[in-house]
């Protein structure tokens, strides 16, 4: 009697994370946009950076319940590094400079991440808010190091692999930042569908109970904390090499603030919604910046203001069938009602 | 050195002014509005065009500036915060900082980017004798508002009957509400003042802390931390933690100006780390 | 024979008042053991010290005569010590084989595996269909915790406890709340909970008590009133009178 059922619930198990047809398609498109879009690769590329540290909030914010509004001192900080160890020639193949970035922004957010796990809410971005502050202060003072207000100059980036150089025309940086990206998700892909990505969801939605089944929810936390701050550290450090420049805003709380509302337009906590928030939010930015270059950030305010009054749910509900198709379809078909949900720490 | 401790002083109690309003509206409805520093830079600005447009005394400019940015707080409130306060933190935190954005965006596009002054009258400028203390008269004068504006308060808490429905409501809202408090009305009430309070402070700050559309986003942190190390269940709590600020951050960035910026983060470091919930806040937990 | 779960001189102090005063439980091993006591008498406390969500002012805990005192919680588990909330403390979003899934792989040492995918561990989902089908939850095993009836996560709730394959079993109140429709579901699970499992029960309800219970221990503001076989705790007089006229029937 046990058998036909241990085979069926495997056999939905296996569904739940098998690759669904739209997110083939989805990958499939960004793969065509190389071809098909070729003048609109700088701000792909953009994009793509976007979307890979809208990923890594994603992973601590959608997956695990921690409300950061400090996340671009990772990015800033893998910015850096991979800046300087370009510019001082220490390490100069960009993949290999962005793996160093990404490791150096993993020590420094598992360093940071203790501060993240005790006290409530508003101490979480208070503190998360300090560091990336903290950071950005520690770069203008060391301007002999970082360039200070000016931004570091002379970054130059040597050929990919040794084999393909950056061109002006920003093909390469494309390519490089979207095999870049895919890289980084698919990784992500499998951390959130592991047993260790089902408990950051159980350990967000009730850590009292998540603690009383044995997960180490502290020890959790410092895990996801630290990949995340990798994850963004590499998207820094993407964002430097692919345009040869890092400078102070990088760990700028309007970066911290964007990145939260791509995130939150696209939905949290389905991995996508990072990557289809980012596509919406550019686009949304460089809409409204050719038509107010200056106060864009108004219109931006907007956005914000409007979304939370409409109602995140009601947006979230915007998303559920094509969040649901991502993510939920059972042996029998069923569409687990993402709708019947019950509170989560990131909702009423 | 005691002239830096006087500074310090004045600082401390002009963070306070602006971060109390603040202060109590979270720990009262336990609302985060990042965007409070706005209402302090809106006084700031209606006192910049009163008294260097409109020719008004500074002196007379400073109640305005209070009045208008209570009315926009009350007027903000009643419209959109309302809505805001049954959610989740994350949108919270979200919906001010686009109004953040949007003010910002605002102000500079009326009044302009660059920093702007306030003109003093001649009585307030340069330095004065204290007591064998040299100080600066406008730091004299923070000082004595913003103490008399704290005792003020500190009365109005302990022996008002509004005093005592805000110390209630503050203190559990559930049980307040069921001994017939009106806790939204406290709350409408309060962010009003302190919205006002943050407005005053604005007046009163640009001379110190500068003036220019940015306001509310480089001086976030530091309300931020003053209510953090703080505390929300008293308004002493707050009072201690911004004196403790001002004077660190004025003393650090004078004796050692490299490092006087990073003051105020590592007192914040510290006291989380020691103490998650503040320095001054009763173990209750929120 | 040495209990498998002590409590040594126990106290819980908040602020003034002692929640739990000098408490010392003895539990022997393989008992099913009642904590009664009136409202507010600081039974759930007591569960809060032996799991660890509360750490005791002063005193001891010991499992299998080891000093768990300072041990943290999640460890505790790993101890062998599981528990039930009295309102259902479960994950919303999960499903009844993702919740139960978690306990199981946490328990098996494979909860952390960041690498593997879900469902790709047979023992694992051996080991969850069992509890499944145990608990009765097969027809609701696909559906997001939340949108289940009461009684079904209830039942849910202590599957999810014995998943975590302890020693001893903590059930705070299991049938608060369960419609009368579903309680002797919920009481039948309790009756047929595996013997080796030291079982303490806390419950209000009497009929339980006494149908289920080999010992109880009764506990008045914080403190141990009394403890014994049922039959002496029933005609106890002064634990009636504590009771204030609640009708104990043997």
């Amino acid at each position: 009697m046990a058998q036909p059922l241990t085979n069926e619930i495997a056999r939905y198990l296996a569904a739940r994370v098998r690759w669904h047809p739209l997110e083939i398609a989805f990958w499939l498109a960004a793969l065509a946009s190389i071809f098909l879009l070729t003048n609109k690769h700088l701000i792909l590329t953009e994009i793509a950076v976007l979307a890979l540290f809208a990923l890594s909030l994603d992973l601590i914010l959608g997956y695990s319940g921690i409300i950061s509004l400090g996340h671009a001192a990772y990015f800033g900080f893998g910015g850096y590094v991979a800046g300087l160890l370009a510019k001082h020639g220490i390490v100069t193949e960009p993949v290999l400079a962005l793996i160093v970035s990404g490791l150096a922004a993993a020590v420094l957010g598992f360093v940071t991440s203790f501060l993240v796990l005790r006290g409530s809410d508003l101490t979480r971005l208070m503190v998360t808010l300090g560091v990336s502050l903290v950071l950005r202060e520690i770069a203008n003072q060391l301007d002999w190091l970082t360039g200070g207000a000016d931004g570091l100059q002379g970054v130059v980036l040597a050929p990919v692999l040794g084999l393909f150089p950056f061109d002006i025309a920003g093909h390469v940086a494309y390519v490089y930042s979207l095999i870049v990206l895919f890289v980084m998700f698919l990784l992500a892909r499998r951390i959130v569908n592991s047993p260790f990505g089902l408990s950051l969801r159980s350990l967000k939605g009730n850590p009292l109970r998540a603690s009383a089944i044995g997960i180490p929810v502290n020890g959790r936390l410092v895990a996801i904390y630290t990949v995340a701050a990798a994850y963004a550290g590499v998207a820094g450090a993407l964002l430097t090499q692919t345009t040869q420049f890092v400078s102070l805003d990088v760990f700028s709380f309007e970066r911290s603030a964007d990145v939260m509302l791509a995130l939150v337009i696209g939905g949290t906590g389905y991995l996508y919604g990072g990557l289809i928030g980012s596509i919406l939010f550019k686009l949304m930015q460089d809409y409204i910046a050719n038509l107010t270059p200056q106060y864009w950030q108004f219109w931006i305010g907007l956005v914000l203001v409007l979304l939370v009054l409409v109602g995140r749910d009601r947006m979230t509900n915007w998303t559920t069938p094509i969040r649901g198709l991502f993510a939920r379809i059972g042996p029998r078909g069923d569409h687990l009602a993402e709708g019947a949900q019950a509170p989560a720490a990131d909702r009423p | 050195m005691l002239t830096i401790l006087f500074d310090g002083v004045a600082y401390g109690m002009l963070l306070f002014v602006l971060a109390c309003g603040l202060a109590v509206t979270l720990g009262l409805m336990n609302f985060v509005n990042l965007a409070h520093g706005s209402f302090a830079m809106a006084g700031g600005y209606v006192t910049l065009i009163l008294v260097n447009r409109q020719g008004v005394p500074f002196f007379a400019a400073l109640p305005m500036a209070f009045l208008v940015s209570a009315a926009l707080g009350a007027l903000f409130e009643r419209t959109l915060y309302v809505h805001v306060y049954r959610k989740p933190h994350l949108d919270q935190v979200l919906f001010t900082i686009g109004l953040v954005f949007m003010s910002v965006a605002a102000v500079d596009y009326v009044m302009g980017s660059q920093q702007q002054y306030i003109q003093l009258p001649a009585m307030l400028q340069g330095p004065v004798n204290l007591f064998g203390i040299n100080a600066r008269k406008y730091a004299l004068l923070i000082i004595v508002i913003c103490g008399l504006l704290t005792v003020a308060l500190q009365l109005t808490l302990s022996h008002t009957r509004f005093g005592s429905r805000l110390r209630a409501a503050v203190d559990d809202p559930r049980v307040a509400s069921g001994l017939g408090i009106h806790v939204n009305g406290v709350f409408a009430v309060t962010f009003a003042v302190g919205s006002g309070l943050a407005g005053l402070g604005g007046a009163l700050g640009a001379e110190i802390l500068g003036l220019d559309p940015t306001f509310p986003l480089k001086f976030m942190i530091y309300f931020l931390i003053v209510v953090t190390v703080g505390g929300t269940s008293s308004i002493t709590g707050p009072f201690f933690a911004s004196l403790l600020l001002g004077i660190g951050d004025v003393a650090g960035k004078y004796y050692v100006p490299k490092f006087g910026a990073f003051i105020i983060y590592t007192i914040m470091i510290v006291v989380l780390i020691w103490r998650p919930q503040g320095l001054f806040a009763r173990a209750t937990a929120r | 024979m040495a209990p498998v779960l002590e409590t040594v001189g126990l106290v819980k102090r908040f602020g003034g008042i002692a929640a739990t005063n000098d408490v010392s439980l003895r539990i022997e091993k393989g008992a099913r053991h009642a904590l009664i006591g009136p409202n507010g008498a600081g039974k759930t406390t007591i569960i809060n010290l032996l799991t660890g969500i509360l750490r005791p002012t002063s005193g001891k805990i010991l499992l299998d005569n080891e000093d768990i005192t300072a041990i943290e919680p999640h460890q505790r588990v790993h101890r062998g010590i599981a528990r039930t909330f009295q309102i259902n403390q479960l994950f919303g979003e999960l499903t009844p084989i993702e919740t139960i899934g978690l306990a199981v792989s946490e328990r098996m040492g494979t909860g952390r595996h960041w690498w593997r995918l879900v469902g790709r561990k047979p023992e694992v989902i051996d080991d969850v269909v069992a509890l499944i089908e145990q608990f009765r939850l097969t027809d609701v095993m696909y559906h997001p915790t939340a949108i289940l009836p009461y009684g079904k996560q209830r039942l849910l709730e202590i599957a999810v406890a014995i998943a975590c394959r302890p020693r001893v079993l903590l059930l705070d109140e299991p049938a608060a709340g369960v419609p009368d429709a579903e309680r002797h579901e919920i009481l039948a699970t309790v009756e047929a909970l595996p013997k080796d499992v030291t079982v303490l029960l806390i419950e209000h309800d009497m009929d339980i008590v006494f149908s289920f219970a080999d010992h109880i221990s009764v506990l008045v503001n914080g403190a141990l009133f009394t403890e014994g076989k049922p039959d002496e705790v029933a005609r106890d007089p002064r634990v009636k009178a504590v009771y204030l006229g609640e009708a104990i029937d043997v």
